[in-house]
Protein backbone atom coordinates (compact mmCIF):
# COMPACT_ATOMS: atom_id res chain seq x y z
CA UNK A 1 0.00 0.00 0.00
CA UNK A 2 2.30 2.53 1.09
CA UNK A 3 5.03 2.09 -2.11
CA UNK A 4 1.68 1.70 -4.11
CA UNK A 5 1.07 5.18 -3.12
CA UNK A 6 4.20 6.79 -3.57
CA UNK A 7 5.22 5.30 -6.68
CA UNK A 8 1.67 6.63 -8.47
CA UNK A 9 2.73 10.50 -7.79
CA UNK A 10 6.23 10.01 -9.25
CA UNK A 11 4.65 8.17 -12.49
CA UNK A 12 2.01 11.39 -12.92
CA UNK A 13 4.69 13.71 -12.56
CA UNK A 14 6.63 11.80 -15.35
CA UNK A 15 3.49 12.41 -17.14
CA UNK A 16 3.13 16.18 -16.58
CA UNK A 17 6.77 17.86 -16.36
CA UNK A 18 8.54 15.78 -18.66
CA UNK A 19 11.18 17.79 -20.30
CA UNK A 20 11.29 17.57 -24.46
CA UNK A 21 14.21 19.14 -26.27
CA UNK A 22 13.41 19.44 -30.24
CA UNK A 23 16.73 20.45 -32.01
CA UNK A 24 15.88 21.77 -35.29
CA UNK A 25 13.06 23.70 -36.73
CA UNK A 26 12.32 22.54 -40.08
CA UNK A 27 9.24 20.31 -40.92
CA UNK A 28 9.91 17.48 -39.04
CA UNK A 29 11.31 19.68 -35.51
CA UNK A 30 8.69 22.31 -35.97
CA UNK A 31 5.76 20.24 -36.15
CA UNK A 32 6.79 17.27 -33.49
CA UNK A 33 7.46 20.28 -31.06
CA UNK A 34 4.06 22.03 -31.84
CA UNK A 35 2.04 18.83 -31.59
CA UNK A 36 3.47 17.72 -28.61
CA UNK A 37 2.11 21.01 -27.01
CA UNK A 38 -1.03 20.32 -28.38
CA UNK A 39 -1.80 16.88 -27.23
CA UNK A 40 -0.29 17.69 -23.61
CA UNK A 41 -0.18 21.21 -22.81
CA UNK A 42 1.86 20.26 -19.29
CA UNK A 43 4.84 18.85 -21.51
CA UNK A 44 7.78 21.15 -21.56
CA UNK A 45 8.62 21.65 -24.80
CA UNK A 46 11.76 23.09 -26.19
CA UNK A 47 12.79 23.86 -29.52
CA UNK A 48 16.34 24.22 -31.02
CA UNK A 49 17.31 26.82 -33.96
CA UNK A 50 19.86 28.91 -35.12
CA UNK A 51 17.95 30.33 -37.81
CA UNK A 52 16.16 33.20 -37.67
CA UNK A 53 14.25 32.41 -41.35
CA UNK A 54 13.56 29.13 -42.50
CA UNK A 55 14.04 28.58 -46.50
CA UNK A 56 11.39 25.56 -47.60
CA UNK A 57 12.78 23.60 -50.42
CA UNK A 58 9.61 22.64 -51.88
CA UNK A 59 8.83 24.82 -54.91
CA UNK A 60 12.20 26.52 -54.48
CA UNK A 61 13.28 25.10 -58.17
CA UNK A 62 10.04 27.66 -59.36
CA UNK A 63 12.38 30.45 -58.01
CA UNK A 64 15.15 29.26 -60.16
CA UNK A 65 12.84 28.92 -62.80
CA UNK A 66 11.90 32.73 -63.08
CA UNK A 67 8.65 32.39 -61.83
CA UNK A 68 8.51 32.75 -57.72
CA UNK A 69 9.83 34.57 -55.51
CA UNK A 70 12.47 33.84 -53.05
CA UNK A 71 10.40 35.40 -50.25
CA UNK A 72 7.18 32.94 -50.89
CA UNK A 73 9.67 30.39 -49.37
CA UNK A 74 10.50 31.82 -46.31
CA UNK A 75 9.14 31.70 -42.78
CA UNK A 76 9.34 32.91 -39.54
CA UNK A 77 9.52 31.30 -35.49
CA UNK A 78 6.95 34.25 -34.53
CA UNK A 79 3.78 31.85 -34.21
CA UNK A 80 5.86 28.65 -32.66
CA UNK A 81 6.62 31.03 -29.88
CA UNK A 82 2.80 32.22 -29.06
CA UNK A 83 2.08 28.20 -28.92
CA UNK A 84 4.42 28.50 -25.97
CA UNK A 85 6.79 25.81 -27.14
CA UNK A 86 10.31 27.98 -25.67
CA UNK A 87 12.50 28.41 -28.40
CA UNK A 88 16.00 28.70 -28.20
CA UNK A 89 17.63 30.47 -31.54
CA UNK A 90 20.44 28.95 -31.22
CA UNK A 91 21.98 25.70 -32.61
CA UNK A 92 22.86 22.62 -30.72
CA UNK A 93 26.52 21.64 -30.43
CA UNK A 94 26.96 17.96 -28.23
CA UNK A 95 24.59 16.05 -26.84
CA UNK A 96 25.60 13.88 -23.93
CA UNK A 97 23.18 10.34 -24.26
CA UNK A 98 23.59 9.61 -20.95
CA UNK A 99 23.84 12.75 -18.98
CA UNK A 100 20.77 12.88 -20.93
CA UNK A 101 21.81 16.61 -21.98
CA UNK A 102 22.02 18.66 -25.06
CA UNK A 103 24.66 21.60 -25.00
CA UNK A 104 23.66 25.07 -26.74
CA UNK A 105 25.44 27.37 -28.74
CA UNK A 106 26.10 29.78 -25.93
CA UNK A 107 27.18 27.08 -23.02
CA UNK A 108 23.87 26.51 -21.82
CA UNK A 109 23.02 23.12 -20.88
CA UNK A 110 19.10 21.57 -21.19
CA UNK A 111 18.04 18.03 -19.67
CA UNK A 112 15.89 16.30 -21.33
CA UNK A 113 13.71 12.97 -20.76
CA UNK A 114 13.19 12.59 -24.16
CA UNK A 115 15.04 14.24 -27.58
CA UNK A 116 13.96 14.51 -31.07
CA UNK A 117 16.66 14.97 -33.26
CA UNK A 118 15.39 16.60 -36.88
CA UNK A 119 18.75 18.59 -37.99
CA UNK A 120 18.37 17.24 -41.59
CA UNK A 121 21.10 17.06 -44.09
CA UNK A 122 24.48 18.22 -43.75
CA UNK A 123 26.54 18.57 -47.47
CA UNK A 124 29.45 16.03 -47.18
CA UNK A 125 32.31 18.02 -48.26
CA UNK A 126 35.35 15.72 -48.21
CA UNK A 127 33.01 13.41 -51.06
CA UNK A 128 33.69 15.14 -54.03
CA UNK A 129 36.82 16.14 -54.86
CA UNK A 130 37.49 19.86 -54.98
CA UNK A 131 33.70 20.30 -54.01
CA UNK A 132 34.62 22.21 -50.73
CA UNK A 133 32.20 24.81 -49.02
CA UNK A 134 34.24 27.62 -50.51
CA UNK A 135 33.75 25.68 -54.03
CA UNK A 136 30.26 26.19 -53.71
CA UNK A 137 30.34 29.85 -53.52
CA UNK A 138 31.15 29.71 -57.08
CA UNK A 139 29.19 26.39 -58.19
CA UNK A 140 26.36 26.49 -56.11
CA UNK A 141 24.65 23.47 -54.37
CA UNK A 142 21.54 25.42 -53.84
CA UNK A 143 20.21 22.49 -51.62
CA UNK A 144 20.59 23.89 -48.28
CA UNK A 145 19.61 27.72 -47.43
CA UNK A 146 18.26 30.42 -48.70
CA UNK A 147 21.35 32.04 -49.92
CA UNK A 148 22.32 29.25 -52.08
CA UNK A 149 19.24 29.39 -54.13
CA UNK A 150 19.50 33.46 -54.74
CA UNK A 151 23.07 32.57 -55.54
CA UNK A 152 22.30 30.46 -58.13
CA UNK A 153 19.31 31.92 -59.41
CA UNK A 154 21.80 35.43 -60.12
CA UNK A 155 24.51 33.13 -62.06
CA UNK A 156 21.54 31.91 -64.25
CA UNK A 157 20.52 35.36 -65.05
CA UNK A 158 23.81 37.18 -65.66
CA UNK A 159 24.64 33.80 -68.09
CA UNK A 160 25.14 34.43 -71.55
CA UNK A 161 22.55 33.14 -74.11
CA UNK A 162 24.44 30.41 -75.67
CA UNK A 163 26.18 29.11 -72.35
CA UNK A 164 25.76 25.10 -71.15
CA UNK A 165 24.64 25.29 -67.43
CA UNK A 166 26.03 21.99 -65.93
CA UNK A 167 24.38 19.56 -63.24
CA UNK A 168 26.20 17.25 -60.78
CA UNK A 169 24.02 14.93 -59.09
CA UNK A 170 25.23 12.75 -56.63
CA UNK A 171 24.17 9.08 -56.04
CA UNK A 172 21.35 8.18 -53.68
CA UNK A 173 20.54 8.50 -50.30
CA UNK A 174 20.21 12.53 -50.92
CA UNK A 175 16.89 14.41 -49.77
CA UNK A 176 14.59 14.67 -51.90
CA UNK A 177 16.00 12.10 -54.95
CA UNK A 178 13.62 13.68 -57.43
CA UNK A 179 14.22 17.48 -56.75
CA UNK A 180 17.30 17.62 -58.90
CA UNK A 181 15.30 16.25 -61.98
CA UNK A 182 12.72 18.97 -61.18
CA UNK A 183 15.21 21.29 -61.22
CA UNK A 184 16.72 20.48 -64.75
CA UNK A 185 13.07 21.03 -65.69
CA UNK A 186 12.50 24.24 -64.23
CA UNK A 187 16.22 25.77 -65.56
CA UNK A 188 15.12 24.14 -68.90
CA UNK A 189 11.79 26.40 -68.81
CA UNK A 190 13.80 29.41 -67.90
CA UNK A 191 16.71 28.66 -70.66
CA UNK A 192 13.92 28.33 -73.13
CA UNK A 193 12.02 31.43 -72.46
CA UNK A 194 15.27 33.40 -72.28
CA UNK A 195 17.99 31.81 -73.33
CA UNK A 196 16.96 29.65 -76.49
CA UNK A 197 20.63 29.25 -77.26
CA UNK A 198 22.13 27.63 -74.12
CA UNK A 199 21.99 23.55 -73.14
CA UNK A 200 21.45 22.19 -69.82
CA UNK A 201 23.74 19.09 -68.99
CA UNK A 202 22.79 16.52 -66.35
CA UNK A 203 25.87 14.45 -65.78
CA UNK A 204 24.10 11.85 -63.05
CA UNK A 205 25.93 9.35 -60.71
CA UNK A 206 22.59 7.30 -61.07
CA UNK A 207 21.02 5.80 -63.91
CA UNK A 208 17.80 5.00 -62.48
CA UNK A 209 15.43 7.66 -60.79
CA UNK A 210 11.86 8.13 -59.70
CA UNK A 211 9.37 9.16 -62.21
CA UNK A 212 11.82 9.06 -64.66
CA UNK A 213 9.64 7.95 -67.50
CA UNK A 214 7.87 11.04 -67.04
CA UNK A 215 10.43 13.40 -66.49
CA UNK A 216 11.99 11.91 -69.98
CA UNK A 217 8.94 12.82 -71.33
CA UNK A 218 9.10 16.26 -69.92
CA UNK A 219 12.27 16.78 -71.40
CA UNK A 220 11.90 15.68 -75.23
CA UNK A 221 8.31 16.65 -75.49
CA UNK A 222 8.35 20.55 -73.78
CA UNK A 223 12.67 20.96 -73.89
CA UNK A 224 13.34 18.95 -77.18
CA UNK A 225 17.22 19.55 -78.01
CA UNK A 226 17.78 21.43 -74.47
CA UNK A 227 18.33 18.74 -71.65
CA UNK A 228 20.81 16.56 -72.04
CA UNK A 229 21.46 13.50 -69.60
CA UNK A 230 24.45 11.64 -69.26
CA UNK A 231 23.94 8.58 -66.70
CA UNK A 232 26.13 6.65 -64.70
CA UNK A 233 26.30 4.08 -67.57
CA UNK A 234 27.40 6.35 -69.80
CA UNK A 235 30.31 7.66 -67.85
CA UNK A 236 27.96 10.28 -66.06
CA UNK A 237 29.37 9.96 -62.17
CA UNK A 238 31.09 13.38 -61.51
CA UNK A 239 34.60 12.18 -59.76
CA UNK A 240 35.67 15.36 -59.15
CA UNK A 241 35.08 19.18 -59.91
CA UNK A 242 37.05 22.51 -60.35
CA UNK A 243 35.66 25.96 -59.64
CA UNK A 244 38.71 27.78 -61.29
CA UNK A 245 38.17 26.70 -64.70
CA UNK A 246 34.53 25.66 -64.23
CA UNK A 247 34.89 22.60 -65.33
CA UNK A 248 33.36 19.47 -64.16
CA UNK A 249 35.09 16.30 -64.91
CA UNK A 250 33.70 12.72 -64.96
CA UNK A 251 35.44 9.37 -65.23
CA UNK A 252 35.85 9.73 -68.87
CA UNK A 253 35.05 13.84 -69.99
CA UNK A 254 35.96 16.91 -68.72
CA UNK A 255 33.14 19.80 -69.43
CA UNK A 256 33.53 23.02 -69.36
CA UNK A 257 30.08 25.11 -68.24
CA UNK A 258 29.45 28.48 -67.96
CA UNK A 259 26.88 27.60 -64.66
CA UNK A 260 27.58 24.74 -62.43
CA UNK A 261 25.05 23.21 -59.98
CA UNK A 262 26.44 20.60 -58.20
CA UNK A 263 24.59 18.52 -55.66
CA UNK A 264 27.07 16.38 -53.48
CA UNK A 265 26.77 13.49 -51.11
CA UNK A 266 24.99 14.24 -48.01
CA UNK A 267 24.09 12.78 -44.64
CA UNK A 268 22.77 13.34 -41.62
CA UNK A 269 23.28 17.04 -39.90
CA UNK A 270 25.90 16.59 -37.54
CA UNK A 271 24.65 16.96 -34.51
CA UNK A 272 23.22 12.91 -35.22
CA UNK A 273 27.13 12.15 -34.98
CA UNK A 274 27.54 13.99 -31.77
CA UNK A 275 24.39 12.20 -30.32
CA UNK A 276 25.68 8.89 -31.23
CA UNK A 277 22.49 8.37 -33.70
CA UNK A 278 24.47 8.30 -36.58
CA UNK A 279 25.74 4.79 -37.75
CA UNK A 280 28.69 4.06 -40.45
CA UNK A 281 26.35 5.34 -43.61
CA UNK A 282 26.52 8.84 -41.69
CA UNK A 283 22.68 8.16 -41.60
CA UNK A 284 20.48 7.59 -38.28
CA UNK A 285 18.22 4.25 -38.60
CA UNK A 286 14.81 4.38 -35.89
CA UNK A 287 12.36 2.15 -35.42
CA UNK A 288 9.28 2.83 -37.36
CA UNK A 289 6.55 3.46 -35.01
CA UNK A 290 8.00 6.29 -32.53
CA UNK A 291 11.22 7.08 -34.88
CA UNK A 292 13.22 6.25 -31.48
CA UNK A 293 17.36 5.19 -32.51
CA UNK A 294 17.78 2.45 -32.92
CA UNK A 295 21.47 3.17 -31.39
CA UNK A 296 20.34 5.63 -28.44
CA UNK A 297 17.72 4.83 -26.17
CA UNK A 298 14.97 8.01 -25.17
CA UNK A 299 16.50 9.92 -28.96
CA UNK A 300 13.77 9.99 -31.54
CA UNK A 301 15.66 11.16 -35.36
CA UNK A 302 12.87 12.72 -38.13
CA UNK A 303 12.76 13.89 -41.54
CA UNK A 304 16.21 14.06 -43.81
CA UNK A 305 18.05 12.58 -41.14
CA UNK A 306 17.18 9.29 -40.93
CA UNK A 307 17.54 6.55 -43.92
CA UNK A 308 14.37 4.30 -43.70
CA UNK A 309 14.59 1.98 -47.10
CA UNK A 310 11.78 3.06 -49.45
CA UNK A 311 11.02 6.43 -47.73
CA UNK A 312 12.75 9.18 -50.12
CA UNK A 313 13.65 12.00 -47.97
CA UNK A 314 10.55 15.10 -48.25
CA UNK A 315 9.00 17.47 -46.20
CA UNK A 316 5.85 15.81 -46.92
CA UNK A 317 7.12 12.96 -44.92
CA UNK A 318 9.63 14.56 -42.55
CA UNK A 319 5.90 16.59 -41.36
CA UNK A 320 3.72 13.50 -41.11
CA UNK A 321 7.12 11.87 -38.83
CA UNK A 322 6.67 15.23 -36.38
CA UNK A 323 3.36 14.36 -35.94
CA UNK A 324 3.48 10.35 -35.69
CA UNK A 325 6.69 10.92 -32.97
CA UNK A 326 4.42 13.33 -30.93
CA UNK A 327 1.55 11.50 -30.77
CA UNK A 328 4.07 8.46 -30.02
CA UNK A 329 6.38 10.10 -27.25
CA UNK A 330 2.92 11.37 -25.38
CA UNK A 331 1.74 8.05 -25.37
CA UNK A 332 4.97 6.72 -23.66
CA UNK A 333 5.23 8.86 -21.11
CA UNK A 334 1.68 7.82 -20.40
CA UNK A 335 2.89 4.02 -19.89
CA UNK A 336 1.35 3.19 -22.75
CA UNK A 337 2.40 1.78 -26.19
CA UNK A 338 2.17 4.06 -29.14
CA UNK A 339 -0.01 2.89 -31.95
CA UNK A 340 1.01 1.64 -35.30
CA UNK A 341 0.45 4.64 -37.69
CA UNK A 342 0.66 4.58 -41.55
CA UNK A 343 2.54 7.17 -43.28
CA UNK A 344 2.44 8.47 -46.43
CA UNK A 345 4.54 10.19 -48.87
CA UNK A 346 3.66 12.52 -51.76
CA UNK A 347 6.31 13.87 -53.93
CA UNK A 348 4.63 16.66 -56.33
CA UNK A 349 7.26 17.77 -58.95
CA UNK A 350 6.87 21.24 -61.62
CA UNK A 351 8.12 20.19 -65.07
CA UNK A 352 7.01 23.86 -66.14
CA UNK A 353 5.07 26.35 -64.85
CA UNK A 354 1.71 25.31 -63.72
CA UNK A 355 2.13 21.62 -64.63
CA UNK A 356 3.32 19.36 -62.33
CA UNK A 357 3.70 15.22 -62.03
CA UNK A 358 3.31 13.22 -58.86
CA UNK A 359 3.61 10.09 -56.74
CA UNK A 360 2.38 8.97 -53.42
CA UNK A 361 2.97 5.59 -51.73
CA UNK A 362 1.59 4.59 -48.51
CA UNK A 363 3.78 2.99 -45.37
CA UNK A 364 3.19 0.64 -42.61
CA UNK A 365 5.45 -0.56 -39.82
CA UNK A 366 5.84 -4.21 -39.92
CA UNK A 367 8.01 -6.48 -38.21
CA UNK A 368 10.22 -3.91 -37.04
CA UNK A 369 10.35 -1.69 -40.41
CA UNK A 370 8.63 0.94 -42.45
CA UNK A 371 6.97 -1.21 -45.29
CA UNK A 372 5.46 0.18 -48.79
CA UNK A 373 2.05 -1.11 -49.23
CA UNK A 374 2.09 -3.26 -52.23
CA UNK A 375 0.07 -1.73 -54.65
CA UNK A 376 -0.25 1.35 -52.54
CA UNK A 377 1.91 3.41 -54.74
CA UNK A 378 -0.53 5.69 -57.25
CA UNK A 379 1.49 7.99 -59.96
CA UNK A 380 0.86 10.35 -62.87
CA UNK A 381 -0.02 8.33 -66.00
CA UNK A 382 2.43 8.99 -68.89
CA UNK A 383 0.69 10.73 -71.60
CA UNK A 384 -1.81 12.75 -69.09
CA UNK A 385 -3.72 15.36 -70.63
CA UNK A 386 -2.61 18.22 -69.99
CA UNK A 387 -5.13 19.33 -67.63
CA UNK A 388 -4.26 16.75 -65.17
CA UNK A 389 -1.01 18.26 -64.50
CA UNK A 390 -2.89 21.52 -64.14
CA UNK A 391 -4.74 19.90 -61.62
CA UNK A 392 -1.87 18.39 -59.89
CA UNK A 393 -0.18 21.61 -60.04
CA UNK A 394 -3.40 23.32 -58.21
CA UNK A 395 -2.98 20.09 -55.55
CA UNK A 396 0.66 20.94 -55.52
CA UNK A 397 -0.01 24.67 -54.18
CA UNK A 398 -2.71 23.69 -51.81
CA UNK A 399 -0.52 21.07 -50.10
CA UNK A 400 2.44 24.17 -49.56
CA UNK A 401 -0.11 26.55 -48.51
CA UNK A 402 -1.90 24.10 -45.85
CA UNK A 403 1.48 22.41 -44.41
CA UNK A 404 3.51 25.64 -44.21
CA UNK A 405 0.59 26.90 -42.29
CA UNK A 406 0.55 24.40 -39.96
CA UNK A 407 4.16 24.14 -39.78
CA UNK A 408 4.85 27.64 -39.26
CA UNK A 409 1.50 30.25 -39.09
CA UNK B 1 26.20 5.19 -77.68
CA UNK B 2 29.05 3.01 -78.40
CA UNK B 3 29.04 0.01 -75.60
CA UNK B 4 32.09 0.59 -74.11
CA UNK B 5 33.85 3.84 -72.68
CA UNK B 6 37.55 4.39 -72.61
CA UNK B 7 39.27 6.63 -70.67
CA UNK B 8 43.45 6.03 -71.23
CA UNK B 9 46.27 9.18 -71.71
CA UNK B 10 46.46 9.97 -75.38
CA UNK B 11 50.23 10.44 -74.33
CA UNK B 12 52.38 9.07 -71.63
CA UNK B 13 56.34 9.39 -70.59
CA UNK B 14 58.26 5.68 -70.74
CA UNK B 15 58.16 4.43 -66.86
CA UNK B 16 55.53 6.57 -65.76
CA UNK B 17 52.52 4.81 -64.40
CA UNK B 18 48.86 5.17 -66.15
CA UNK B 19 45.48 4.91 -65.22
CA UNK B 20 43.26 3.32 -67.97
CA UNK B 21 39.37 2.98 -67.11
CA UNK B 22 36.77 0.80 -68.77
CA UNK B 23 33.17 0.64 -68.69
CA UNK B 24 30.82 -1.28 -70.73
CA UNK B 25 26.93 -1.72 -70.71
CA UNK B 26 25.74 -4.89 -70.14
CA UNK B 27 22.59 -6.54 -67.56
CA UNK B 28 25.09 -8.56 -65.63
CA UNK B 29 21.53 -11.11 -64.96
CA UNK B 30 22.89 -13.47 -62.55
CA UNK B 31 21.04 -16.66 -63.16
CA UNK B 32 18.90 -16.36 -59.89
CA UNK B 33 16.43 -14.40 -60.42
CA UNK B 34 13.08 -15.19 -60.90
CA UNK B 35 11.24 -13.22 -63.74
CA UNK B 36 7.64 -11.89 -64.05
CA UNK B 37 6.21 -15.50 -65.34
CA UNK B 38 7.78 -17.01 -62.33
CA UNK B 39 11.20 -19.02 -64.20
CA UNK B 40 14.63 -17.95 -63.13
CA UNK B 41 15.79 -15.48 -65.76
CA UNK B 42 18.82 -17.12 -67.71
CA UNK B 43 21.88 -16.17 -66.41
CA UNK B 44 23.95 -13.74 -69.02
CA UNK B 45 27.36 -12.00 -67.69
CA UNK B 46 30.33 -10.66 -68.80
CA UNK B 47 33.02 -13.44 -68.05
CA UNK B 48 36.11 -12.19 -68.78
CA UNK B 49 37.77 -8.69 -69.71
CA UNK B 50 41.36 -8.26 -70.84
CA UNK B 51 43.67 -5.48 -71.84
CA UNK B 52 46.78 -5.54 -74.44
CA UNK B 53 49.18 -3.45 -75.10
CA UNK B 54 50.50 -4.03 -78.56
CA UNK B 55 49.21 -7.78 -77.94
CA UNK B 56 51.23 -8.20 -74.82
CA UNK B 57 48.51 -8.67 -71.64
CA UNK B 58 48.76 -5.56 -69.07
CA UNK B 59 45.36 -6.66 -67.25
CA UNK B 60 42.96 -9.20 -67.50
CA UNK B 61 39.61 -10.33 -64.70
CA UNK B 62 37.44 -12.79 -64.54
CA UNK B 63 33.93 -11.48 -63.67
CA UNK B 64 30.74 -13.56 -61.54
CA UNK B 65 27.35 -13.14 -61.23
CA UNK B 66 27.54 -11.03 -57.65
CA UNK B 67 29.21 -8.00 -60.42
CA UNK B 68 26.34 -5.21 -60.92
CA UNK B 69 25.36 -4.14 -64.10
CA UNK B 70 27.50 -2.18 -66.59
CA UNK B 71 31.01 -3.00 -65.17
CA UNK B 72 33.23 -0.18 -64.97
CA UNK B 73 36.97 -1.70 -64.68
CA UNK B 74 40.08 1.15 -63.47
CA UNK B 75 43.68 -0.09 -63.70
CA UNK B 76 47.22 0.81 -63.20
CA UNK B 77 49.96 0.09 -65.90
CA UNK B 78 53.69 1.47 -66.58
CA UNK B 79 54.09 2.81 -69.81
CA UNK B 80 56.21 0.54 -72.30
CA UNK B 81 56.15 1.59 -75.62
CA UNK B 82 53.81 3.53 -78.51
CA UNK B 83 51.26 1.36 -80.20
CA UNK B 84 47.55 0.13 -79.66
CA UNK B 85 46.07 -0.91 -76.12
CA UNK B 86 42.86 -3.34 -76.98
CA UNK B 87 40.31 -4.35 -74.96
CA UNK B 88 38.24 -7.61 -75.17
CA UNK B 89 35.07 -8.30 -73.04
CA UNK B 90 33.64 -11.97 -73.46
CA UNK B 91 31.18 -13.75 -71.89
CA UNK B 92 28.00 -15.35 -71.79
CA UNK B 93 25.46 -15.50 -75.33
CA UNK B 94 28.59 -15.21 -77.44
CA UNK B 95 28.90 -12.07 -75.74
CA UNK B 96 32.15 -10.16 -77.53
CA UNK B 97 32.75 -6.38 -77.59
CA UNK B 98 36.59 -5.07 -78.39
CA UNK B 99 37.54 -1.49 -78.32
CA UNK B 100 40.99 -0.19 -78.93
CA UNK B 101 42.73 3.05 -77.92
CA UNK B 102 45.88 4.54 -79.36
CA UNK B 103 49.05 5.94 -77.14
CA UNK B 104 51.68 7.57 -77.86
CA UNK B 105 54.69 6.75 -75.05
CA UNK B 106 57.75 9.50 -75.55
C1 LIG C 1 15.53 21.25 -54.43
C2 LIG C 1 14.65 20.56 -53.44
C3 LIG C 1 13.31 20.40 -53.70
C4 LIG C 1 12.47 19.77 -52.80
N1 LIG C 1 11.16 19.63 -53.11
C5 LIG C 1 10.34 18.99 -52.26
C6 LIG C 1 8.95 18.82 -52.56
O1 LIG C 1 8.47 19.26 -53.61
N2 LIG C 1 8.18 18.16 -51.68
C7 LIG C 1 8.68 17.66 -50.52
O2 LIG C 1 7.91 17.07 -49.76
N3 LIG C 1 10.00 17.80 -50.19
C8 LIG C 1 10.83 18.46 -51.03
N4 LIG C 1 12.16 18.61 -50.71
C9 LIG C 1 12.69 17.95 -49.50
C10 LIG C 1 12.47 18.74 -48.23
O3 LIG C 1 13.01 20.02 -48.35
C11 LIG C 1 13.12 18.01 -47.06
O4 LIG C 1 12.82 16.65 -47.11
C12 LIG C 1 12.62 18.58 -45.72
O5 LIG C 1 13.05 19.90 -45.60
C13 LIG C 1 13.08 17.74 -44.54
O6 LIG C 1 12.66 18.29 -43.34
P1 LIG C 1 13.51 18.13 -42.00
O7 LIG C 1 12.69 18.75 -40.95
O8 LIG C 1 13.98 16.75 -41.85
O9 LIG C 1 14.85 18.97 -42.28
P2 LIG C 1 15.03 20.51 -42.69
O10 LIG C 1 13.81 21.06 -43.30
O11 LIG C 1 16.29 20.56 -43.45
O12 LIG C 1 15.24 21.25 -41.29
C14 LIG C 1 16.33 21.00 -40.47
C15 LIG C 1 16.49 22.18 -39.52
O13 LIG C 1 17.41 21.82 -38.49
C16 LIG C 1 18.23 22.92 -38.20
N5 LIG C 1 19.46 22.40 -37.57
C17 LIG C 1 20.45 21.66 -38.13
N6 LIG C 1 21.43 21.41 -37.24
C18 LIG C 1 21.03 21.97 -36.07
C19 LIG C 1 21.62 22.06 -34.77
N7 LIG C 1 22.80 21.50 -34.49
N8 LIG C 1 20.94 22.72 -33.81
C20 LIG C 1 19.74 23.29 -34.07
N9 LIG C 1 19.15 23.24 -35.28
C21 LIG C 1 19.79 22.60 -36.27
C22 LIG C 1 18.44 23.58 -39.54
O14 LIG C 1 18.82 24.95 -39.39
C23 LIG C 1 17.07 23.42 -40.18
O15 LIG C 1 16.23 24.52 -39.94
C24 LIG C 1 13.01 19.28 -51.59
C25 LIG C 1 14.36 19.44 -51.30
C26 LIG C 1 15.19 20.07 -52.20
C27 LIG C 1 16.62 20.24 -51.88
Amino acid sequence: MATASTAAPALARAQTSARIVVVGGGFAGTLCARTLKKLDPKLSVTLVEPEKTFTAYPFSNDVLGGFRDLGQQQFGYDAVAKDSVALAQTAATAVDPAAKTVTLGDGTKLSYDKLVLAPGVDLNWTALPGYTEAASEKMPHAWKGGAQIALLRRQLEAMDDGGVVGMAVSANPTRCPPGAYERACLIAHYLKTKKPKSKLLLLDAKDQFSMQRLFEQAWTKLYPGLVERVPLSQGGNVTSVDPSTMTLVTDFESYKVAVANVIPPQKAAAIAASAGVADRTGWCTVEPVAFESTLQKDIHVLGDATLISGVSKSAFVAAEEGKVCAAAIVAKLAGKMPEESQLTNTCYSFVAPGQVIRTTSVFRADKGQLLEIPGSTDTTALDAEPSVQAHEADEAGRWFGTLTKEVFG
Amino acid sequence: MANALINAPKTAKRGDTIEIKALILHPMETGFRPGTNGRMIPRNIIEHFSARWNGEEIFAMTFSPAIAANPFVSFFTVAKESGKIDFLWTGDEDFRVTESVAITVT
